[in-house]
């Protein structure tokens, strides 16, 4: 399926870009970024397990566990820390 | 689209904007001359010149960043839990982005009731779900240079208190 995934903050200056377009083979948010994190390149450790990610599926807060779907909207980005 | 006729700073519950937001036309705006209101609780979150334990004049500037679109609805979310959980009449939240100086003011968060206990609990559940809620990041400048501010936990602790998880720091 097709997703568009957006970074914002430091992950977005991390991943030297604030979105793209992917074809992928992941179901759920957790192997998104796992496959994100095994293509190289600045998200093998910019989406690292030690990191603090937080995600967001369709603009809604979301967990690693929830499903993707053809045409969605993911997003990864830092803890928030805004008020 | 706001018309002519209403007060300044009228408009959308939640909006976002670079502009500076004027404290008494949004409580005016609020109140609306509703005759049963008799409470308005406000909030206000305002740029530091520090981070603790930074001296004074260590934060030059405070840039922040949203994911436009989730930022709205996340918010319009929370008020309208607040609306379920609270008995108020009204609410409204202004967050500003961009480049902010110290002093200036970052966030509005103001609730009417009838009474005030039930203002001053929903201002205060809107602000802490909102600090580990919505997507906002800010970016200080201090002499040393630019760095992101690091999420709280004590900010996830404050949002428990309402048995809600945050799940953010």
């Amino acid at each position: 399926m097709r997703v568009t995934v957006r970074y914002f903050a430091s992950m977005r200056e991390a991943m030297g870009t604030s979105s793209e377009v992917l074809d992928t083979a992941a179901t759920t948010l957790a192997q998104l970024r796992a496959e994100l994190m095994a293509r190289g390149g600045p998200g093998a450790e910019a989406l690292g397990t030690d990191r603090s990610v937080r995600m967001a599926l369709n603009q809604v807060m979301s967990a690693p566990g929830d499903s993707l779907h053809d045409g969605c909207e993911v997003a990864f980005f830092p803890p928030v820390t805004g008020g | 689209m706001v018309a002519p006729n209403m007060l300044p700073g009228a408009g959308a519950r939640v909006r976002i904007q670079e502009a500076a937001f004027d404290i008494a036309a949004e409580l005016a705006a609020l109140q609306a001359g509703d005759p049963r209101v008799g409470a308005v609780c406000s909030f206000v979150g305002t740029v530091r010149d520090r981070n603790a334990p930074g001296a004074a004049g260590s934060v030059q500037t405070l840039e922040l960043e949203h994911y436009p679109g989730m930022t709205e609805k996340s918010i319009e979310a929370m008020v309208d839990a607040a609306f379920a959980r609270f008995d108020i009449l009204g609410a409204r939240v202004v967050h500003r982005v961009g480049v902010l100086q110290p002093t200036e003011g970052v966030v509005l968060v103001a609730v009417s009731s009838a009474h005030r206990g039930q203002s001053f609990q929903a201002c205060e559940f809107i602000m802490d779900y909102l600090k580990t809620q919505a997507p906002f990041w800010k970016k200080e400048t201090t002499p040393e240079g630019a760095h992101w501010v690091d999420a709280r936990v004590s900010d996830d602790e404050a949002l428990a208190r309402w048995g809600i998880a945050a799940r953010n720091a």
